[in-house]
């Protein structure tokens, strides 16, 4: 134990900022954070154990208990559901003889959900020990059992089993666009630095990890900072479930990320920048590194860029551990100086003091994309396209009820006619645009379009078909919130745990007039009394709904004033259980009202 | 940078480096809040403090003060959602006033009597947590913790000893003790800390001395929690 930890701790230069990278480390060699690793960490980085434990249990892939040597973890989004994730869930249990949610006895295997894996377009999905199992059908089920059955290690397992595949069924303005490397950094030295952050202006181009913050004043206000050094921050976490583009741009288009990260670098003046990747997509960790070593080949990296005196540039790989809110920016901040996700108090904020408490751009990994081509292109080429408030093109993550499932690029101000047609859906109830945090819209909306003035989205987009249950899909969300809050304030601490109970005392039958009411009411609590855009947003599943679809919900109610929340009958079944007796005295009648 | 703002339409001085909660407190104005306390770092979780600065709501403690900033407090929304606050961390542990040894003593208490709260509202939770009696000393009741996290800055800042932290996430959140048993024996803590004094609830308390005074007699008994919050002005350290 010690070897390994002091080993450990020697890579990480015993910083404790990289105490994820810690504990991820000794999570995977021993199935769980060991008291004695806990012990030693906490010498070796000189912090209070406390602190160990706090990011331990904040991070949903960090365990202080053993997990089995393979562990399972299926992904719960709402889409990976509608694609028969429970079948998944009880053939893997049945086979492995584990309980969802639990650790087999000779410590072989554990099994659990987890939030969206960000695999929505080829569900159900899965992961094995971090690595992706995508298209978990009967026979994937089984070969999987087996392999683990035999004890096969997860590097001999078929290839083919992890493969990821990255469907573009619409490429528009960057997508299609050429690119060599350094074009785009070549570009903005021979036009000039300043220009080329006037041409970032020019562009309009807003933040495509949800909130629509603009790119050139977030860079402009950053390299006016006095403070050194400044630090870029590529937002990979990208965990809103039904996401899954960044994926497909780092699979496929890391350079020209990487590129955009360094041209910002060099406007803002930083030397040092961090890509933040979500835990669920370390199968891409490897790939990106190689292509960070190829691009300091290349000379587009590392010291003196470009030939260019002065300008060094490097970047390294950091990854999450399994946590929704490490995508808020000052929150990710925190997880990267190795501490729970929980955001931060503003003002200041995160460009003023940021990583480090340093000045700090942090854009998400389309934001960087999109500036690599406006850098070669120039701004009114990029403005061009899109409406006046959302300039260029979005990537869309297109899953749910749909023939052509995956991702898709359009201009701005396309109407969810266009997208729903384009994708191959047919008698559509709804859509959930941007994710649970965004906007449910039922089938009457169709006509609304895609833009920061309308439907805003950082790229996710689920079909819903007449078929489906609205509950199914609101409290999927629901509890995905309350499931992924980071505590730190009461209206999201309390109030998505109280909206998770609310809404299932509705959606199972029990709830009355009075109960709609109080749900209206609690989610207005947490709306307007919450730290940050995830307690915000967090009821916007239920808030979205009820616009939408009232009258699914009076459907629901019973037909009184008033319901109790405590239900006699039920509540009495544990006693019938223990005396054996199930006759009609021992059901007791409540009296209601 | 000092000036002026306004609250509730009435012109207050601030000085440099105060937040909203405390200009409005050095002027005699009371913005109920847990998670505050004058001389501790703003930390802005409990969002009792939540204000209007120029219609956009923030957290009072956290916010700093500026020169000709319009701030709203006293309106009937804002009270209806302090009230529910509150009551959300009524239900959220497990708080029995009349059974309680900081009953008139408690701040949680106190706000609540400030809100008028005559009711929980909220179904009650009632988590399983544990009850800490290990110490000679102190005594810390996790079911009466609000993660104010006042404890946690008191041992960090005041101590110098980091004897507390908040763990875990969401509804599952709670207090963790700095020691390799968890347990308060074996941690740093002696009973001179200000971490044992700070709790606003009945977490941590200090070993017979639960009653040397009468409930009844107490200070929220005695005294609107808003007059005790404003008569602190002079003693920022305490």
């Amino acid at each position: 134990m010690k070897t390994f930890v002091d080993k450990v701790l020697e890579q990480a230069e015993f910083q404790p900022a990289r105490l994820l990278e810690i504990l991820r480390a000794v999570q995977a060699e021993f199935r769980h954070i060991p008291e004695s690793a806990i012990a030693l960490i906490a010498a070796g980085l000189q912090i209070p154990r406390t602190q160990i434990i706090a990011v331990a249990e904040f991070y949903s892939f960090l365990h202080l208990t053993p997990q089995g040597r393979y562990d399972l973890l299926i992904s719960d989004s709402i889409t990976d559901r509608m694609l028969g994730n429970q079948q998944v869930l009880d053939a893997l249990a049945a086979r492995l003889q584990v309980e969802v949610g639990g650790v087999r006895g000779d410590g072989l295997v554990s099994l659990n959900r987890t939030s969206c894996t960000g695999m929505c377009d080829q569900g159900p999905a899965g992961l094995v020990n971090g690595y992706p199992l995508p298209r978990l059908i009967p026979a994937k089920i089984a070969a999987v059992a087996e392999l683990i059955e035999k004890q096969v290690p997860l590097a001999d397992w078929p290839a083919e089993m992890f493969q990821v595949d990255e469907p573009i069924y619409r490429a528009d303005l960057l997508l299609k666009q050429p690119f060599s490397n350094g074009e785009a950094l070549q570009t903005a030295f021979a036009r000039g630095l300043a220009e080329t952050l006037a041409e970032v202006d020019l562009s309009h181009l807003r933040g495509r990890g949800g909130a629509g913050f603009k790119t050139a004043l977030k860079w402009r206000t950053c390299s006016q900072q006095t403070a050194t050094p400044r630090y870029v921050i590529c937002n990979a976490d990208e965990g809103e479930p039904g996401t899954f583009k960044d994926r497909m741009l780092l699979d496929l288009y890391a350079d020209q990320v990487f590129e955009g990260m360094t041209v910002c670098a060099a406007i803002i003046g930083s030397s040092h920048g961090l890509v933040y990747l979500r835990a669920e997509y370390l199968f891409l960790r490897d790939k990106l590194l190689a292509v960070l070593q190829a691009r300091r080949e290349q000379g587009l990296l590392g010291k003196a860029i470009l030939g260019r005196e002065g300008f060094d540039f490097d970047i390294e790989i950091r990854m999450g551990a399994g946590a929704y809110i490490c995508g808020e920016a000052s929150a990710q901040i925190e997880s990267l100086e190795g501490k729970p996700g929980i955001p931060r108090t503003k003002p200041p904020n995160s460009v003023v003091c940021g990583y480090q408490r340093k000045p700090t751009v942090v854009d998400n990994v389309e934001t960087f994309f999109a500036a690599t081509h406006i850098a070669i292109q120039g701004g009114q080429w990029f403005a061009d396209i899109g409406t006046p408030q959302s300039t260029g093109t979005k990537l869309l993550s297109i899953s749910g009820d749909c023939r052509r499932p995956g991702i898709y690029e359009y201009p701005f101000g396309t109407t969810v006619r266009q997208i729903l047609q384009d994708c191959g859906a047919d008698e559509v109830m709804g859509v959930q645009v941007g994710g649970p945090s965004g906007t449910f819209i039922s089938n009457r909306e169709l006509d609304r379009v895609v833009a920061f003035e309308d439907l805003s989205t950082a790229g996710s987009f689920m079909v819903f078909n007449r078929t489906r249950n609205l509950f199914a899909i609101a409290q999927n969300f629901i509890d995905f919130f309350a499931h992924e809050s980071c505590g730190f304030c009461t209206p999201c601490r309390v109030g998505t745990a109280l909206l998770r109970n609310q809404l299932a005392k509705i959606a199972d039958g029990h709830g009355a007039a009075e109960d709609l009411e109080q749900l209206s009411a609690l989610c207005e609590v947490v709306k307007n009394n919450s730290h940050c855009g995830l307690g915000e947003s967090a009821a916007n599943p239920i808030l979205t709904t009820l616009l939408s679809y009232p009258e699914l919900y009076l459907q629901q109610l019973k037909a009184k004033e008033f319901a109790p929340g405590f239900d006699l009958d039920a509540t009495l079944a544990a006693a019938r259980r223990l005396a054996q007796r199930d006759d009609a005295a021992a059901h007791l009648n409540q009296v209601e009202n | 940078m000092s000036g002026t703002l306004t609250i509730d339409g009435k012109t207050i001085p601030f000085a440099e480096g105060q937040s909203v909660i405390e200009a409005a407190r050095c002027a005699g104005i009371y913005i109920p809040h847990l998670c505050h306390r004058p001389g501790y770092a703003p930390h802005g979780s409990c969002k009792l403090c939540t204000v209007f600065v120029n219609g956009r709501k923030t957290s009072a403690c956290t916010f700093p003060a500026a020169a000709n900033q319009n701030v709203v407090s006293d309106t009937p929304e804002l009270k209806q959602d302090r009230l529910r606050l509150t009551q959300m961390l009524f239900v959220e542990g497990n708080h029995f006033c009349p059974s309680c040894e900081k009953s008139g003593n408690c701040q949680l208490q106190g706000v609540a009597y400030h809100l008028r709260m005559l009711d929980n509202h909220y179904p009650h939770f009632y988590p399983q947590r544990e009850v800490d009696a290990s110490h000679p000393d102190i005594l810390l009741d996790h079911n009466r913790c609000i993660f104010c996290n006042l404890c946690v800055r008191a041992s960090r800042d005041k101590d110098g000893k980091n004897v507390f932290a908040i763990a875990g996430r969401g509804i599952n959140k709670r207090l963790i003790v700095n020691s390799a048993s968890g347990k308060l024996k074996d941690s740093a803590i002696s009973v001179e800390d200000e971490a044992t004094r700070v709790c606003p609830t009945g977490a941590i308390l200090i070993k017979r001395s639960g009653y040397q005074l009468p409930i009844g007699q107490r200070l929220y008994d005695q005294h609107q929690i808003s007059e005790v919050a404003l008569s602190m002005q002079d003693d920022h350290e305490q």
